[in-house]
């Protein structure tokens, strides 16, 4: 099993990014700079926050079925909680952050809590309507706290030196890419747990999760509750990274945002979630670049006027691959590798302690049948 | 007294707007299980289709009879899409909820970032005609007058939408489908055709609240479809996903709820309280307000 | 065995649902004329079946189907609708009529356009029906809600009836009352019933068809079948009674599964 290469694939790709900011490269087309100019590595270190965040939704998401339109509620409680924390309160960064995430634990049970005891349509109203409100209090400024549509920037005291300024961005480089990890790794272990089995069936048929005795509602709360925690800590980064709070990331748009990148990169895979994140953060940044340059400029009004609105053509993107990538960038891959590999689609060993699409639910039954792991309940459909 | 009547007749006619959108998104949900994020862009571009009319066409103007044109053609132009959307995006993922959901999320975006590349990010000034300048007094409040007109209009097509649902074959169809879509197709009848009409209905009336939203708040941007979409969200999930009546209801109780406590308590109270009411109602009735008791 | 020529034909079919593998190959054939019974227990695949025909549940291999002009078409790649136009009427297993509609309407709504509509016929044979056209359906008892299924069936001209467990949860009377309604349909109309009662079975099908997991086990004389006890026991796990008594045999075990399911349904009948 080590012999298979992907296994090892995150580590290397954690060592090339880490290793990232000592190369002057220069990569023309893809960024201005060369690799470690502070503008290349800002833009890279949002690219990761992203694509841990979108990891984060993906694990309710892609893994659990669970299709949330409020994820960026806790995004922003990270970024606005930590910000006040550390400018109102003039806590130090470790308090700020533990209250973060305290905050980051109890806001998505509470929410959690209530979202789960309706299901499909309703729930996504419940989070949407919930994430809403977040948007509205951050827009209204009560006491003057969220700075309103104007955001909020960081009091630079409380903040490590290594966190502030054009000089350090390369720390907070490392830093965005120590939050993708954690992400990365915290979510390969839960999906490997007996919960991810679980969560993977409730995604399959919620029903049938039941019938073997299993409350779903605890496990999809429990994914709620790590999901919204994972993204409270991506606030905290982005915070540190862009030095302040703004109030996009409060909004609908934003938690829609989150599932264009994993729908793009591919819901239900890690690495594509990741790569959706990362791809959605570069294009908007580059494609708002593009809309100015001469390039785009000189071009007949009917092409320049959609290419000025980087939304547009992610918008337009998106339902390109909803038409015909179903799977996003992860699916397209897996079914080229299987064409190459001449088998017919499905029929792929799954590496250890995968669940197969499609078999979730007979694979946590055959479990339970050997008496491993998912004993839990008692068959609740004696008659 | 005063500002209690004016407060009231506010909320009906924000009540109006909720309803006009709430209304095609829960004949949408109802009959095709899916929920409609591009319905705020059908709203802008009713919005942005009237302005364009009013400015543009000859003909249609800013007032009279030339606004009423350039009404309808802002209410074509929405109607147009929405079909053309459900024919050809929403269609071929027949039956595939999650992918019908997720190409009309990016279609919304897609839409707006649209408008907005044409027209730009900031408000245009929308016309305001004379019938909706003044106001009327009524138990010692002044109210202005684009309240009563929006609260006529949705009248009428509460009223048009539930004689058409009860006295044509469409309308039965419909109903049947809410109830149960398989049968209906398992009894010969090609469902899909009364899908593109719910879209085209929804999207008319959405870009009827456009127009309507435009002359309310005196001007129109590309945001405000999306704005206003949440709270229809929450009117038809309150209302009960695919009652008519329900959205009705629903929404006369989410637009004074959220003007008086807008008013009472504090600006963005009333959008708190709006969110807690559907916290409440689906804790209470997780079915919506029109569930039926088991 | 019978000259009768095809009317319905599958050829390995195969249905999978959610990721088990529900029909594992399936042939039959249903000839024109007559009454197909198509028997098993609890969770062969009957309603499966029936649904791969109309196209309610995707499937692999052959199913097709011969119009009244001769042709024959292949189903699979047709949408539900285009199958039922070309004259096959459905009577789902839980009736499936709509509830909020009235029965008038539930009658409206099942008029098709490739067809005259009987509303003569078929209050003739429900004057019940009649009496209540204006009541809504869901209002109604099982056994009336089950009548409104068997009116949409009999409504328009049809090649071909498929009939799921028309008699399930009724009273004795009323099964009969159904039978008779079927057995005279019959004389016009072919009919692919599935039942599991072997009363009902004997007194109208010509042919049977016996699945289990997922596959034809048996296939034939309908009076063939049930003249062999030994053979019906080991089909379906009960034994065919000679007597002419309604209701009370039912071809399988009693699982759980039935259990509920009687409870279900009476809990329908209770609600009229
Ligand atoms: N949508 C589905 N997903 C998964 N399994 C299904 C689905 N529909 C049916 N099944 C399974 O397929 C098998 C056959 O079901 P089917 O309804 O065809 O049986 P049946 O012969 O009609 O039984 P009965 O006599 O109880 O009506 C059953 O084991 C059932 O649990
Ligand atoms: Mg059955």
């Amino acid at each position: 099993m080590s012999r298979n290469p992907t296994r090892l694939a995150p580590l290397v790709v954690l060592v090339v990014l880490a290793l990232l900011p000592y190369s002057t490269l220069q990569v023309p087309g893809l960024f201005d700079g060369v690799l470690n100019s502070p503008g290349t590595l800002q833009l890279i270190a949002l690219c990761l926050v992203f694509g841990g965040v979108a990891l984060s939704y993906d694990l309710l998401f892609g893994f659990t079925g669970l299709l949330s339109f409020g994820h960026a509620l806790y995004f922003a409680a990270g970024t606005y909680v930590a910000n006040l924390a550390l400018t109102e309160l003039g806590l130090g960064l470790g308090a700020a952050l533990a209250l973060t995430t305290v905050v980051g634990v109890v806001l998505p049970l509470l929410v959690g809590g209530v979202a789960l005891r309706v299901s499909g349509i309703a729930f996504s109203m419940v989070t949407l309507a919930t994430a809403q409100v977040g948007s509205i209090i951050v827009l209204q400024d009560p006491g003057g706290l969220t700075g309103g549509e104007e955001g909020l920037a960081v009091a630079r005291e409380p903040v490590p030196d290594v966190f502030i300024g054009v000089f350090n961005t390369v720390n907070k480089y490392w830093l965005a890419l120590a939050y993708l990890a954690l992400v990365y790794l915290v979510v390969t272990l839960l999906t490997r747990s007996r919960a991810g089995r679980v969560w993977a069936a409730i995604r399959e048929n919620e029903r049938r999760v039941e019938v073997l005795g299993l409350k779903p509602y605890p496990f999809k709360l429990l994914a709620f509750v790590l999901a919204g925690l994972l993204a409270t800590l991506g606030g905290v980064v982005h915070l540190l990274l862009l030095g302040g709070s703004t109030p996009r990331v409060t909004t609908t748009d934003f938690t829609l945002s989150l599932l264009v990148m994993v729908v793009l990169g591919g819901a239900g895979s890690r690495w594509g979630a990741v790569l959706g994140g990362v791809l959605y953060t570069y294009l908007d940044s580059r494609l708002t670049d593009l809309a100015q340059s001469p390039a785009v400029q000189d071009l007949p009004a009917w092409l320049r006027v959609p290419l000025s609105e980087p939304l547009f053509i992610l918008g337009a993107l998106f339902v390109v691959v909803v038409f015909f990538f179903p799977g996003g960038i992860a699916g397209l891959v897996a079914r080229l590798r299987e064409r190459r590999a001449g088998r017919r689609p499905g029929t792929t060993p799954p590496p250890d302690g995968t669940t197969v699409p499609g078999r979730a639910v007979e694979q946590l039954r055959e479990a339970a049948g050997r008496g491993v792991g998912v004993g839990a309940g008692q068959p609740r459909d004696g008659v | 007294m005063s500002t209690v009547v004016l407060l009231t007749v506010t909320g009906l006619g924000l009540a109006a707007l909720y309803f006009l959108v709430a209304s095609g998104l829960s004949l949408i949900f109802g009959l095709m299980g899916v929920l409609n994020f591009a319905h705020g862009a059908f709203l802008t571009i009713g919005a942005y289709g009237t302005w364009w009319a009013a400015e543009n066409i000859p003909g249609a103007g800013a007032t009279g009879w030339g606004f009423v044109y350039a009404v309808a053609f802002g209410v074509a132009v929405g109607t147009l899409v929405a079909a053309v959307v459900e024919l050809t995006l929403i269609r071929p993922l027949y039956e595939r909820h999650i992918e019908q959901v997720l190409v009309t999320v990016g279609l919304s975006l897609a839409l707006v970032a649209l408008v907005r590349a044409v027209w730009g990010a900031d408000p245009r000034p929308f016309p305001r005609p004379e019938l909706a300048r003044g106001t009327t007094s009524l138990l010692g409040a002044n109210v202005p007058n684009d309240r009563f007109l929006l609260i006529a209009t949705a009248i009428v097509v509460l009223v048009a939408v539930l004689a058409f649902l009860r006295f044509t074959r469409f309308g039965l169809v419909i109903r049947a489908g809410v109830e149960n879509r398989t049968m209906v197709t398992a009894l010969g009848i090609d469902v899909r055709r009364a899908f593109t009409l719910v879209f085209a209905i929804g999207g008319a009336f959405a870009a009827l609240a456009g127009a309507l939203g435009g002359i309310y708040l005196g001007s129109i941007s590309p945001g405000q479809g999306t704005s206003l979409l949440i709270f229809a969200f929450i009117v038809v999930v309150i209302g009960g996903m695919s009652s008519i009546t329900g959205t009705a209801v629903a929404a006369v109780l989410v637009g004074l709820v959220q003007q008086f406590a807008n008013y009472y308590a504090a600006s963005g109270v009333g959008d708190l309280s709006v969110v807690l009411l559907l916290a409440v109602v689906l804790l209470t009735r997780p079915g919506g307000l029109t569930a039926r008791l088991a | 065995m019978s000259e009768r020529p095809p009317l319905l034909r599958l050829a390995d079919v195969h249905v999978r649902l959610s990721g088990s593998h529900i029909l594992q190959g399936v042939d039959l054939t249903v000839r024109r004329g007559g009454v197909t019974a198509l028997l098993g227990r609890n969770g062969a695949g009957k309603t499966t079946t029936v649904k791969s025909v109309l196209g309610l549940v995707p499937s692999s291999g052959t199913i097709e189907f011969t119009g009244g002009d001769g042709r024959t078409h292949r189903l699979q790649g047709r949408r539900t609708h285009e199958v039922v136009r070309l004259g096959i009427g459905y009577a789902p297993e839980d009736r499936e009529v709509f509830g909020g509609l009235t029965v008038a309407e539930n009658l409206t709504l099942a008029e098709r356009r490739d067809s005259a509509h009987h509303h003569d016929r078929v209050y003739d044979l429900f004057p019940e029906l009649e009496q209540r056209s204006r009541q809504l359906a869901g209002t109604l008892s099982g056994g009336q809600q089950q009548m409104v299924a068997i009116a949409r069936l009999l409504l328009n001209d049809n090649q071909l009836l498929l009939v799921d467990e028309p008699t399930k949860g009724l009273a004795p009377l009323l099964v009969a009352e159904v039978a008779d309604v079927l057995a005279r349909a019959a004389e016009e109309v072919t009919i692919l019933l599935v039942e599991q009662n072997l009363t009902v079975v004997r007194r109208m099908a010509t042919d049977a068809v016996v699945v289990d997991q997922g596959r034809v086990v048996w296939a034939g004389s309908a009076p063939e079948l049930l003249a062999d006890p030994d053979r019906t026991r080991e089909l379906l796990g009960v034994a065919p009674s000679g007597g002419a008594h309604t209701g009370s045999e039912r071809a399988s075990s009693p699982t759980t599964e039935q259990h509920v399911r009687s409870r279900r349904s009476s809990a329908g009948e209770a609600g009229a």
